[in-house]
């Protein structure tokens, strides 16, 4: 059994603690903004945020959330920061088939959170960690530097 | 009133961005098992013994013993849709085995052994001797053309495999209905209508007892066009067998592994040359690595050979293509279909010739461009006009191109070199040939119900490329009234009817003009508060030299997209790594319906066209899929793009809706080879083969 937070809740994992945490998120949670592109770190579709830092759930066991704050996207988007990002997304055109898209708004988060006012060098790097096959990856960097913009203050 | 092109919301965005789209991943059925394959692991071999390990209760084992038709129906039924007898590739699926536990059913395939008399397989397309199928036309006389020539230039290129790599696997779940006899598939998928007949097919069911239904889709790029199918028939055959939902879900190794995927092809070209350097004679014989089943091969090969001798007006000609049988995994659809090999080779040898001739690839190029009014290689025709001369303009003023090639074309030293590459092409659009009018004869309905909505009533998927939000367009707009009055689901066959699959850049073009018409019929009798309904269907009535495959001869596409690359970068000459330092594209596919979609669709086709030139590096060895991960197989990050300059041209085409073309895969086409061009020009040398890797680079030196 493993005690962490989820999305501003205690809870308690019923799994073993060497589960992926994608797993526990998945099946015993019932959240479906983490997403499975690969398993095995490289494509940052399952990122969530540890402690407010970026993590590839498919290769965090549970074991190692232990006491920390994990939050998906389903505990950010409610928030200002969310509401605004989904806008400069839309005008940027920046979701197509949106498998990525979760992963890449978490992304977003945890660079936003580190650096609020990233340069465009900064973002590319921010985001190189979540594999995008639709986009061409433009209009989502243009989507995040709308962001900072608009988003003076919040984050 | 605005101009239809001016961008709205997406009808999937908020959806998609919250996380609350439902994948196939995120379906949860009562009762529903997890499964997994047990897949061959050689190439070629007699099955002669399977050796299963106990199975616990609940848990299946799904064979080609439980298919009441064990083949699988694309184009050709040749494929089985588990191996009963004989294994004809490595990953090719023999088994699955399903139950409620996933880490059990992963454990009770690792336990299944399966004993095989291996025979001797083809495991490379350069030692394969079996043509599966080929093609080939003629033109004038090329003999003579050869026979008469100043020069002869001849070259052979090499083109690899390349991975679609949507970022959500193929996924499938199977239901049977027990009561009703019916057979339902819930899916990641293009075409809903081929796996419905699949299934039809393999479980042989009237068309009333097969249901398909799509689930938002995470990416397609061509590799969900067929395999679906067999994925499809084999979760159905374990629902059946079982009593319960199966899930299928890849996982990113088996996918890379097992999907179809771009075809590896040789391209030899010889062109005799007169004086001046015009090329009066063209021979292409090209060959394709069909796999150990063709599928799709066909249809590929033929848009292959019309793409042979790209936007050049030639007037002699050989084309040749055949496609030849391995023990490989089986290639497909992708994004181009055939034609980015092509344009790879022709692009490339124009710049080679270019080059051997002492002048700049542009003005080589511009003694050749085809004309409205020319006639086509197959004796078809261009009937509308060909916008190279604006696209030209349009790619100097933004990128400089001409300037820069001068500058770069002086001898360069250091460490770092520059070096830019142009390329021009064209995407047919729609189906190749008569397929429209012969097979798919598509069907699509508005139904408008009483609070004044209109639901889209089609077949085609949205699975990425914006079709929910440009087909809802332009029936809004005909009909005039608010986007958010139309509704467009994903397609369920129990609902629509089939307008076809979502394939070829023909979606838009030619359903988008169905839905133009039945929304113009269905605002001359609208009637506020009214329940109304309007079918309308596909009909040719434009001007042609009709198309004949056998002879293959004439109009092969209603009309084309036309597309120029520009890519600039700078070369590491120590490494072998390049960055770009600039890429640009210009396209006219008729009159854009969306301008961001259409940004979009452009910034993402050429970015997948520079992987696919640069570092998208996959080959079968002994058989195996050597890169089948993110590992090994890189495709290109945030990191290895640049803003990229990208306009259109606005060229109405009159049998599409507001005037648009085919759009989708014409982005991808062009972007290798003008990005092999930089590099030969900041190198100083001439590649044959793509991926141009770095290795290969440095490997030249
Ligand atoms: S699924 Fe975790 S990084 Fe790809
Ligand atoms: S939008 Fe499809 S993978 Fe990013």
């Amino acid at each position: 059994m493993v005690e962490f937070t989820l999305n501003g809740r205690k809870i308690r994992s019923q799994m073993s603690p060497d589960t992926r945490l994608l797993d526990v998120l998945r099946g015993e949670f019932g959240l479906t903004g983490p997403k499975e592109g690969c398993g095995e770190g490289e494509c940052g579709a399952c990122s969530v945020l540890v402690d407010g830092k970026l993590f590839n759930s498919c290769i965090t066991p549970l074991a190692n959330v232990r006491g920390k704050t994990v939050v998906t996207l389903e505990g950010f988007r409610d928030s200002e920061e969310y509401k605004l990002l989904e806008k400069c997304f839309a005008d940027a055109g920046a979701v197509q088939c949106g498998f990525c898209i979760p992963g890449m708004i978490m992304a977003s988060e945890a660079l936003l959170l580190r650096v609020p006012h990233p340069t465009e060098e900064e973002i590319r790097e921010g985001l190189s960690g979540n594999l995008c096959r639709c986009t061409g990856y433009n209009m989502i960097i243009n989507a995040v530097q709308m962001a900072a913009e608009k988003g003076d203050g919040l984050w | 009133m605005k101009d239809i092109s001016v961008p709205v919301e997406k009808k999937d965005h908020r959806m998609k961005m919250s996380g609350r789209a439902e994948y196939t991943a995120d379906m949860k059925l009562p009762g529903m098992l997890y499964s997994s394959f047990v897949r061959s692991e050689v190439p070629h071999a007699l099955i002669k013994d399977i050796k299963l390990p106990e199975l616990p209760d609940g848990y299946f084992s799904v064979s080609g013993s439980d298919i009441p038709n064990n083949h699988c129906a694309c184009i050709t039924d040749e494929q089985p849709v588990f191996a009963d007898k004989e294994v004809m590739f490595v990953g090719e699926a023999i088994l699955l085995i399903c139950g409620p536990d996933e880490k059990t059913v992963k454990k009770l395939c690792a336990e299944t052994e399966v004993i095989y008399e291996e025979l001797p397989a083809v495991v490379s397309l350069d030692e394969a001797t079996e043509v599966a199928l080929g093609y080939e036309y003629h033109k004038g006389d090329t003999e003579t053309a050869f026979n008469n020539a100043d020069k002869v230039i001849s070259e052979t290129f090499r083109t690899g495999y390349q991975e679609q790599a949507y970022i959500e696997t193929q996924s499938a779940v199977g239901v049977w209905d027990k009561d009703k006899g019916k057979a339902i598939l819930y899916g990641s998928m293009q075409c809903p209508y081929y796996v419905h007949s699949a299934l039809m097919h393999s479980f042989e069911l009237d068309e009333s007892h097969v249901r398909v239904v799509q689930e938002v889709t995470g990416g397609g790029f061509g590799g969900k066009e067929d395999f679906p199918s067999l994925l499809g028939c084999q979760a159905v055959a374990a629902a059946r067998k079982s009593g319960h939902p199966v899930r299928i879900i890849l996982n990113r190794r088996e996918d890379m592994s097992v999907t179809t995927k771009r075809h590896p092809a040789i391209l030899k070209y010889d062109a005799a040359l007169d004086k001046e350097g015009h090329i009066t004679g063209l021979r292409a014989d090209i060959r394709m690595d069909s796999g150990a089943y063709p599928g799709l091969t066909s249809v590929v090969m033929q848009r292959t050979l019309l793409a042979a001798l790209g936007v050049y007006k030639i007037d002699n000609l050989d084309v040749k293509g055949r496609a030849m049988t391995t023990n490989l995994v089986n290639n497909g659809a992708y994004r181009g279909f055939g034609a980015p090999q092509a344009f790879f080779a022709i692009e490339t040898l124009m710049n080679h010739i270019a080059d051997k001739l002492g002048v700049s690839p542009l003005s080589y190029r511009q003694m050749h461009f085809v004309k409205q009014g020319d006639e086509t290689g197959t004796g078809g025709k261009f009937w509308h006009h060909v916008p190279i001369p604006e696209m030209i303009e349009k790619a100097e003023e933004m990128s400089d191109y001409s300037r820069k090639y001068a500058e770069y074309a002086r001898p360069q030293s250091g460490r770092y070199r520059k070096g830019i590459g142009m390329s021009i092409f064209f995407h047919g659009c729609g189906f190749t040939g008569s397929a429209e009018k012969d097979f798919i004869k598509s069907k699509l309905t508005l139904h408008k119900y009483a609070d004044d909505r209109v639901e889209i009533l089609a077949s085609n998927t949205d699975m990425g490329q914006g079709l929910k939000t440009t087909f809802s367009k332009i029936a809004a707009k005909v009909l005039d009234i608010p986007y958010e009055q139309i509704i467009i689901e994903n397609p369920d066959t129990d609902r629509v009817p089939n307008s076809g699959p979502t394939v070829a850049s023909r979606s838009l073009m030619i359903d988008g003009k169905l839905i133009e018409r039945a929304a113009e019929r269905l605002k001359a009798i609208w009637e506020p508060g009214k329940e109304q309904e309007i079918m309308e269907q596909y009909k040719e009535d434009r001007e042609c030299v009709p198309w004949d495959i056998e002879k293959f001869h004439g109009d092969a596409y209603p009309t084309f997209s036309w597309g120029l690359n520009v890519v600039e970068l700078q070369e590491d000459t120590l490494t072998g790594n390049t960055d770009l330092l600039g890429v640009w594209g210009v396209y006219d596919v008729g009159h854009v319906i969306d301008e961001r979609i259409m940004e979009g669709q452009a910034q993402g086709g050429i970015l997948q066209g520079i992987g696919y030139g640069s570092m998208e590096h996959m080959e079968a060895f002994k058989g195996r899929i050597r890169q089948n991960s993110f590992t090994d197989y890189m495709i290109p990050t945030a990191m290895d793009t640049v803003n990229n300059g990208i306009a259109f041209i606005d060229n109405l085409y009159k049998d599409g809706p507001f005037g648009a073309k085919g759009a989708g895969e014409l982005t991808l086409v062009g972007a290798a080879p003008a990005y092999e061009a930089a590099v030969e020009q900041a190198s100083g040398r001439h590649f044959m083969e793509i991926p141009l890797t770095p290795e290969r680079i440095l490997l030249a030196e």
